[in-house]
């Protein structure tokens, strides 16, 4: 074992650190972590021919790498949303028996058994097998998707070690070479492999838009598919066929880690940015084609970054930044929304149940209430929160201006909080009304059904609401409460 | 055929191996993560190679406790992922293995100038070895056995997954079935899920560097999935999934010795005929299981069916 120094060990630590965190700026942050005189950073010059894909090699892997994550993004969707992601996993590495028994064939006829097309062959077929298999371990068995992929997975990618074995007691042949399959050679591409490239993944991409609608039909809802006479079984045999198209075309240029992270992390990326599938497949195919872009472009200008691992890298940083920031699904936007609802939702409850003390005291019948200050006690007592719980609402409400100051053991609500309070409790009135008239819902059960849903009740609805119940003349008022108001602390006993 | 005594420690070997990966994996495969080993054996690259640029050797400890480690965040970060981003777990399980494989890749690659260290076959072992590798021999009359290093460290695993497995019995089971009835009851489910990824990560990383990662992948998803076309019941499915392990690694090993000589080739690799005698092994009971074979489903519709 050779002996290295601590500067060589935190070296590489560091480059491969840098050189996840700071893809963007991988450049300069590399530099900074490397020190070593090899190491340099690229030129203007170098950096425009990238970027222009000036250099012949050069263009061939990034126009590969792109068209490639273009496609399986593609594909990649419809995977994605029949729950099937890893079915690139199991594919990848069922190819193996194929390329091992294509290439026993081909020595037998007397070749060398190097040849790429037979090779790619045998990889075709045996993919297709096992993706027939998993279709039928899954439709005739009660095991699920992932036990059938797993099963696929594990004994072809065994018979294709075992095959290998044999292959490699064999005198006359050399089998080196065929490993290379499982690793990708992406810097060595030729053109004809990215002739190759091109045209099974523009054949994909262009049968997977043709097909968009049977296939939606099918990620969606495959019973209600089977029942219209779609032939699911068909289009889920199609579906597979792509994928195994994309994943053997792959799995000869990038290697199998990069194809299996092509099909599932743009499409996974994807997903938060829209509801809407078309979206998602163009957004998928342009989060795959910029990682192939991106991660073959920085491989080309910094040395010993090998292109299928940045680009994977690539492709999980949008996918980290995705994740946490898109506004649709996104974790961030979705915190925040959910807790500006909760305030929203902590706020009508509390102005509400003001409100609903106020309409206790006496006051005549066509007069609106009256203001008046509110025990706290009573308050508390009114709905189930905790003493800390109603003294943040408290403080949340005087900070929007819903309270006007008052004794310690009061509260007051200010003129906009009184008008916010016989709103919301109108529209919680006007709901249960509705339930009550058009739900056939009894008074008593109405409250809780009402809670639910009053907080999201827009003025267009309202009007809705108040057309239906005839009460627009009462358009300013607040309706009596249908139901007896009974505080939490005594059950109600109707 | 030529059996020796290295042939009847091979089979040992991959059988204690068959049997500590088949136990968990039931819980696995019930829990629909069937492909967590196949993700943890890739994604451990990164703890291999920085605890091997940390202590500079190949054999040691220190890789296994990196491996475990790595192991471990895979299914942590699975987890974050798919209950923070409400992402399916197999995509989320995919995003983090193929990530963590290409961060370690990068460091091999980068740190390819200091050291020997190749993804492909030094971070696996190959189970033909082990009998070079002893670790200790026992003298029995006239007869000396020697233990390989891998029988000792798998034992270990072994030993430790049958007790963890049975003292959490109940907990485990409940939680596989119904997490919000095990939540319900008291018994964190959470915890649960977590202690048996730890077992999965420490048993994969085990037997996947003592024997090879097909042995691991294979035995943690076939034997178990064979066992559940063949009963109903997890007590069964618990000894009958260790038999059916242990009989695919005897088979494979035999299958390895004999069959490539049909054919005028020497003996092929072991691990890849046990996945292949496993997956027979499947087949069988696809077709044949008393309730649920394809065959006896078929000609029970036959006798049904009016005359």
């Amino acid at each position: 074992m050779k002996l290295h120094s601590p500067f060589a060990l935190s070296r590489s630590l560091l480059v491969g650190i840098a050189g996840t965190v700071l893809l963007l700026l991988a450049a300069p942050s590399t530099e900074a972590a490397a020190p070593a005189s090899h190491f340099h950073l690229p030129t203007p010059t170098e950096l425009l021919e990238v970027l222009t894909l000036e250099n012949h090699n050069t263009r061939i892997v990034v126009l590969s790498t792109t068209l490639l994550g273009i496609t399986s993004g593609l594909v990649g969707t419809f995977l994605l949303l029949r729950r099937r992601s890893l079915i690139g996993d199991a594919l990848s590495h069922a190819t193996l028996p194929g390329i091992a028994i294509a290439f026993l064939i081909m020595v037998a006829a007397g070749g060398s058994g190097k040849f790429l097309p037979g090779l790619l062959a045998g990889a075709t077929v045996t993919g297709l097998a096992g993706v027939l298999l998993v279709l039928a371990i899954r439709n005739t068995t009660k095991l699920k998707d992932d036990v059938a992929m797993g099963f696929v997975l594990s004994v072809f990618f065994g018979i294709g070690v075992a095959l290998l074995g044999v292959i490699q007691k064999m005198p006359q042949a050399s089998a080196a070479g065929l490993e290379s399959f499982i690793y990708g050679k992406t810097a060595s591409m030729i053109q004809q492999d990215f002739i190759l490239i091109t045209a099974v993944t523009l054949l994909t991409a262009i049968l997977s838009l043709l097909l968009v609608k049977e296939f939606a039909l099918l990620c969606f809802d495959e019973g209600f598919a089977a029942a219209n006479g779609w032939p699911t079984l068909l289009l889920d045999i199609l579906m597979l066929g792509l994928v195994t198209a994309v994943t053997v075309i792959g799995l000869q240029a990038v290697g199998l880690i990069l194809i299996i992270a092509f099909l599932i992390t743009p499409a996974t990326a994807a997903r938060f940015w829209t509801q809407n599938l078309r979206k998602m497949l163009v957004i998928a195919a342009l989060i795959g084609g910029l990682s192939g872009w991106l991660g073959a472009s920085l491989s080309a200008l910094l040395p010993k970054l090998p292109a299928g691992a940045v680009i994977v890298l690539v492709a999980a940083t949008i996918f980290l930044l995705s994740m946490i920031f898109a506004p649709a699904r996104g974790v961030f936007p979705r915190y925040l929304r959910q807790s500006n609802l909760r305030r929203k939702v902590g706020r009508q409850h509390l102005l509400r149940a003001v409100y609903e003390i106020l309409e206790t005291n006496p006051h005549p019948l066509d007069k609106p209430v009256p203001n008046l200050p509110v025990p706290l006690a009573t308050l508390q007592s009114h709905r189930s929160w905790s003493p800390k719980q109603l003294r943040k609402l408290l403080r949340t409400a005087r900070k929007e201006d819903h309270l006007d100051p008052a004794t310690h053991d009061t509260i007051q609500l200010s003129e906009s909080g009184y008008g916010e309070a016989a709103r919301v409790t109108r529209n919680h009135r006007l709901w249960e009304l509705y339930l009550i008239r058009h739900a056939d819902i009894a008074p008593s059960h109405v409250d809780r059904d009402a809670d639910m849903v009053e907080h999201v009740l827009d003025a267009n609805i309202v009007q809705q609401l108040e057309a239906e119940l005839d009460s627009r003349d009462t358009a300013a008022t607040v309706p009596p409460s249908p139901h007896q108001i009974t505080p939490s602390h005594s059950p109600a006993t109707t | 055929m030529n059996w020796t005594a290295f042939d009847t420690s091979i089979v040992i070997v991959g059988a204690l191996c068959a049997v500590a990966c088949a136990l968990p994996g039931c819980f696995l495969v019930l829990r629909r993560m069937s492909m967590m080993g196949d993700a943890i054996s890739h994604a451990v690259l990164p703890g291999l190679a920085i605890a091997f640029l940390f202590s500079g050797s190949r054999a040691s400890i220190a890789m296994f406790i990196g491996a475990a480690i790595v192991g471990v965040l895979t299914a942590v970060f699975t987890q974050w992922i798919s209950k923070f981003g409400k992402v399916d777990r197999g995509a989320a399980m995919g995003i983090v293995f193929t990530t963590l494989f290409a961060l370690g890749l990068i460091l091999i690659v980068q740190a390819a100038d200091h050291v020997d260290l190749d993804p492909g076959c030094v971070l696996y072992g190959a189970i033909e070895l082990t009998p070079l590798d002893p670790i200790a021999s026992i003298s029995l009359g006239n007869t000396t056995l020697e233990i390989p290093r891998a029988a000792a460290v798998i034992g270990i695993v072994l030993l430790v997954n049958l007790v963890v497995i049975t003292l959490f019995f109940k907990e485990l089971r409940v939680s596989a079935f119904d997490p919000e009835l095990s939540t319900t009851l008291g018994i964190p489910s959470q915890l649960m899920h977590y202690l048996l990824m730890t077992i999965v990560a420490v048993t994969t990383v085990a037997a996947f560097e003592a024997v090879g990662s097909i042995i691991v992948i294979a035995m943690l998803i076939v034997p178990p999935a064979t066992a559940l076309l063949l009963t109903q019941r997890l007590a069964i499915m618990l000894p009958l999934s260790a038999a059916l392990a242990a009989a695919a690694a005897a088979l494979g090993h035999l299958a390895a010795i004999t069959v490539p000589t049909w054919f005028g080739f020497e003996s092929t690799t072991t691990s890849g005929m046990m996945a292949l005698a496993a997956g027979l092994l499947f087949t069988l009971a696809w077709l044949l299981s008393p309730n649920q074979g394809l065959l006896t489903k078929h000609s029970r519709h036959q006798n049904l069916s009016p005359e």
